[in-house]
């Protein structure tokens, strides 16, 4: 997408490790029973969302600047869809799953 | 070998299903008789049905449209009938037939009638309204309108071989899964949403590029024409909102044909599910059908008041608004499955937001026709008695986003009469102004108006008296898709109801013989000039029927209604200093044959046939692979052939067919004098 | 202007366009794939007395499944450098380097389907099985289709060299080659690591 921006190896690598820690630590943290409770679940999100924009930054090289407009429109509209889409199915259904009790 | 599709496929079991069979396969064989004895077939097949031109490709669509919209309402006539005589007594349909017919009518109008007719207009006049010389995919346009056409054929063979489904249009489980309905109506249905959602889905991504990468120079996004602008916002919609539907429909196929478990009863499905993620996508499609109609009201206003649009800036937002917002509401078509009171609360609430954009629009229109110097052609008529209708639509559907109230009327006859009158003139009101309006831009002459009007008439009394007994009926406690009923008070207004439908017949009778009757005399009512209306945006710059290339120079523009001001400005009919190459697109089999294999793999899958599922499978991977390894698709058109063209168009025109501009000029408003250099 | 750069212009924008169609296309399979994670989501309890998600998941397959895709990324990446400084043999290299990745991961998800059906944990068992095997069997799907991809782009930079075209194909495949890992970080941090908790 990105026609200016220097693809470098410097770019790939430094993804290539911020995504090998963000996959590590959620891996270490239930394998090695580290963490208990919803704590755990936490920490899984926030590393695979940290790790979404990683890749989006240093593999698909989307950034502010660069990026064409209408690219990051639809971009950011797909992620507030998703967003709703997800979010509102899963309050429906688990509002309609303790009801069902 | 033929899986389980065996001689009682064939429909000897019923009278009625035997006509219904008749009808279909002779009305096949006529068609292709008359295309012998004509000996169109060359024609049909090199100019038409392989044709990358968009301009072609949209009439294409609106004729399957039209065709299925009279497939659609024979369906609709046979239930007004049916309900009409039922009273206490089985009618003549049986009861699995009866609910046959309204599965197909529902499905047929919404996927077969509304959205090619849609589509259909879209691509005649979009890449005209922006100054372009076609859409950004041309080929993938010819494998979109295929797609939809395999899936209506999937539809119409259905009733010949085998029948279709019982499940009604929005096929819940589990009534639609396989222990209840084993046979092959519901696969019929999901393969004919299937594909025709493949279709539809590619042609919103190719309008969204068409739209944001095809404009002329000088067309900011503030500078397109309504039409365009719900087109891109519809784009995007179809664009988000039809994977929901092809991962319903492909997990209730999973469920039906591998035994998967997403919907079932038993063994950890879950069926509310399937209604959540149906209207994920079916609350969009709504919107998808109606605002194309809203941007050609838009349109027509305009034109047929002679006056620029009132608000256009407010349309815009309005439009874009209810886009968005169109994604947050999808729960009112479930309030009754049980969800929380709050849950209900806040789809409801957002459901009523949305008439406010809408009633935005309703003011603008109204505004622009004040002091307008209206004229009442057939698409002006339309568009009158859209806002008029519409409004009560608007108002039942408010009511019925409470969801208390809605825990009354859901699932009856009121809420059947709430989307008829939401859909009947709110988008087929919308595509007949639209036919009216752009006929001449495609065909190069102009319908009748006598006739139109006429057509207009029929169905507005046919749609009243069809419709208003039913929100009678619904507040009597009929509720919808009954065969036969035992309240002797329901019958009159079932009467009147079906006395609405054969208004509604003469209605389309009459949009037949207005079809007719022009091209018997077309060549008095040529349009030469290209703009048979005044028009004032730039599709009206262009010749009717357009060159291959739409714009041999493409405009520049400075404003809204560009064309209107360069007729003002006397820029229009003038020939450019000079003609350049033309790089076009060449014709394809290949869209037909994607659309054939289509129809084969839907059918071989209903059918169980899975040596042809295979077969289709690979041959169409190898029709693409042939596309995709194709570097000579296009093709120059030269400088020369160009101008001959252009040379000939302008030679036809003298300055008397043009439109006497003089009125329009903008005024001082203390000296009265011409301002110039203001357009 | 010549037949000839009009052709070339016309060809220019056409690219253009084709980015930003794949670019939307992406969006909306990320919407279905959305939407088969919200299904999940919704089934992942319903084991209906078959295997639950703790009986079958095995997180050091997902380990290296995980290490697989995310290599091949970074291998996408070098063959994109390559490209961008015109190194038709390197270019094909990491490519090839790639496709052995992309298939090493698939044949590492069979091996798990094919051990979970033979021990009776097939998609017709449960809601949760189905939506699991729908859910990541789409994604091996869209691997698969990456991978013939990946062969078809090896050929044509082999037979007609890094043209324009053959350059903009190369781009969109690499995005869709992205994309699909994006979405396995979806998968182990919604199935697999939640499964076995
Ligand atoms: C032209 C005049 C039309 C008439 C007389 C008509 C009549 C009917 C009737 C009698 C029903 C069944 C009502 C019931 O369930 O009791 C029905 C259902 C339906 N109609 Fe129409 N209709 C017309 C046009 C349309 C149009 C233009 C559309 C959409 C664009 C449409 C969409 C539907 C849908 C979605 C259903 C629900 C089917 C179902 O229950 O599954 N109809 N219509
Ligand atoms: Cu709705």
């Amino acid at each position: 997408m990105n026609h200016s921006a220097e693809r470098s190896l410097s770019t790939y690598l430094t993804g290539f490790v911020l995504a090998v820690l963000l996959t590590a630590i959620p891996f270490a943290l239930v394998w090695g029973g580290l963490l208990a409770g919803s704590a755990v679940y936490a920490v899984i999100a926030v590393a695979a969302v940290l790790q979404v924009i990683v890749h989006l930054v240093f593999f698909l090289h989307i950034d502010l600047k660069s990026t064409p407009a209408e690219n990051l429109f639809f971009l950011a509209f797909a992620a507030v869809l998703i967003f709703i889409m997800v979010g509102g199915s899963l309050w429906i259904m688990m509002d309609l799953h303790h009801r069902m009790q | 070998m033929l899986g389980r599709l065996t001689v009682e496929a064939l429909p000897f079991y019923s009278w009625v299903a035997m006509g219904g069979a008749a009808v279909t396969v002779g009305g096949g064989i006529a068609v292709f008789l008359l295309i012998t004895w004509l000996r169109a077939w060359k024609v049909l097949w090199t100019d038409w049905l392989t044709s990358v031109d968009h301009k072609k490709i949209g009439i294409m669509y609106v004729v399957l449209a039209l065709v299925m919209l009279v497939r659609g309402f024979v369906d609709a006539l046979m239930m007004r009938a049916q309900q009409a005589f039922s009273l206490n007594s089985e009618g003549y349909l049986p009861p699995e037939h009866f609910e046959q017919i309204f599965s197909s009518h529902g499905t047929i109008m919404i996927f077969f009638v509304a959205m090619p007719f849609l589509t259909g207009l879209i691509n005649i006049i979009v890449p005209q309204q922006i100054g372009a010389r076609d859409v950004a995919f041309p080929f993938l346009n010819s494998v979109s309108l295929w797609m939809t056409a395999a899936g209506a054929a999937l539809v119409l063979i259905s009733l010949v071989v085998g029948k279709f489904s019982q499940a009604g249009w929005t096929g819940y489980p589990p009534y639609s899964g396989v222990e209840y309905s084993p046979g092959v109506g519901v696969d019929y249905w999901l393969w004919a949403l299937i594909t025709s959602g493949v279709g539809s889905t590619l042609s919103g991504i190719n309008f969204i590029v068409t739209i944001v990468k095809n404009r002329c120079p000088g067309m900011t996004f503030m500078r397109m024409p309504m039409f365009t602008w719900t087109t891109l916002c519809i784009s995007i919609l179809i664009a988000f909102s039809f994977p929901a539907l092809t991962v319903v429909a492909g997990q209730l196929t999973l469920d039906r044909t591998l035994g998967f478990h997403f919907f079932t009863n038993g063994d950890g499905g879950n069926m509310m599910m399937f209604a959540n993620l149906l209207w994920i996508w079916g609350h969009p499609e709504v919107y998808i059908l109606i605002l194309p109609a809203f941007g050609i009201f838009s349109e027509v206003v305009a034109t047929f008041s002679r006056k620029r649009l009132f608000g256009y800036t407010s349309l815009v937002y309005a439009t874009a608004c209810i886009a968005l917002l169109s994604f947050t509401v999808w729960l009112h078509h479930f309030f009754t499955m049980g969800s929380s009171a709050n849950v209900n609360a806040i789809f409801g609430i957002a459901t009523m937001i949305i008439a406010v954009p809408t009633g935005v629009k309703i003011f603008d229109w109204l505004f622009t026709m004040y002091k307008g110097r209206i004229e009442f052609h057939p698409s002006m008529v339309y568009t009158i008695g859209f806002m008029v209708t519409f409004v009560i639509g608007g108002v039942t559907g408010v009511l019925l986003a409470l969801p208390p109230a809605d825990y009354l009327m859901h699932n009856s006859t009121f809420l059947v009469a709430h989307f008829h009158n939401m859909l009947i003139p709110g988008a087929l009101f919308g595509y007949f102004a639209g036919l009216n309006y752009w006929f001449p831009k495609a065909f190069g002459f102009k319908l009748d108006t006598k006739w139109g009007i006429r057509s207009f008439w029929c169905w507005i009394i046919g749609f009243y008296l069809a419709f208003m007994p039913l929100y009678v009926l619904g507040f009597k406690g009929m509720s919808r898709r009954m065969e036969h009923y035992a309240d002797p008070t329901w019958q009159p207004y079932l009467i009147v109801a079906a006395i609405g439908a054969l208004f509604v017949l003469c209605g389309i009778a009459c949009i037949a013989i207005q079809l007719y009757v022009s091209a018997r005399k077309w060549g008095s009512a040529r349009d030469i000039t290209g703009d048979p209306w005044n028009g004032r945006t730039l599709e009206w710059a262009t010749s009717s029927p357009p060159a291959p290339y739409n714009f041999a120079v493409l405009p520049e523009v400075t404003d809204i209604d560009a064309f209107h001001d360069m007729k003002i400005l006397g820029q229009a009919y003038q020939p450019p200093q000079h003609y350049e190459d033309i790089v076009m697109p060449k014709n394809t089999w290949i869209g037909p044959a994607l659309g054939a294999l289509a129809f084969a793999l839907g059918f071989a899958f209903v059918w169980y046939i899975w040596w042809l599922v295979a077969l289709c499978f690979v041959l169409s991977l190898v029709c693409v692979g042939i596309r995709a390894s194709d570097d000579n698709s296009e093709f120059v058109l030269p400088a020369a052939e160009v101008a001959r063209i252009e040379r000939e168009r302008l030679a036809q025109i003298s300055p008397a067919d043009m439109h006497d501009m003089h009125d329009y000029v903008p005024r001082g408003a203390a000296s009265g004098a011409p301002l110039t250099g203001t357009v | 202007m010549s037949a000839a750069t009009i052709l070339e212009e016309e060809q220019k924008h056409a690219l253009h366009s084709r980015e930003f169609g794949f670019w939307i296309y992406l969006m909306t399979d990320a919407v279905i794939f959305a939407l088969l994670f919200a299904s999940y989501a919704v089934l992942a309890e319903n084991s209906a007395a078959g295997p639950t998600s703790n009986d079958l998941f095995d997180l050091s397959r997902t380990a290296i499944e995980t290490g697989l895709l995310l290599v091949s990324s970074l291998t996408f990446g070098m063959a994109s450098i390559a490209l961008m400084h015109d190194q038709k043999g390197r270019v094909v290299q990491w490519l090839f380097v790639t496709l052995l990745l992309g298939l090493a991961f698939l044949a590492m998800e069979m091996g798990e389907f094919g051990g979970m059906i033979e021990k009776g944990a097939g998609p017709e068992v449960s809601g949760f099985l189905s939506a699991f095997f729908t859910l990541v069997g789409t994604h091996g799907l869209h691997v698969a289709f990456g991978s013939l991809g990946i062969v078809v782009m090896i050929g044509q930079v082999l037979v007609k060299g890094l043209t324009a075209p053959v350059r903009s194909r190369l781009m969109r495949l690499g995005l869709f080659w992205h994309f699909l890992d994006i979405v396995w970080i979806g998968i182990f941090s919604a199935v697999y690591l939640p499964g076995v908790l």
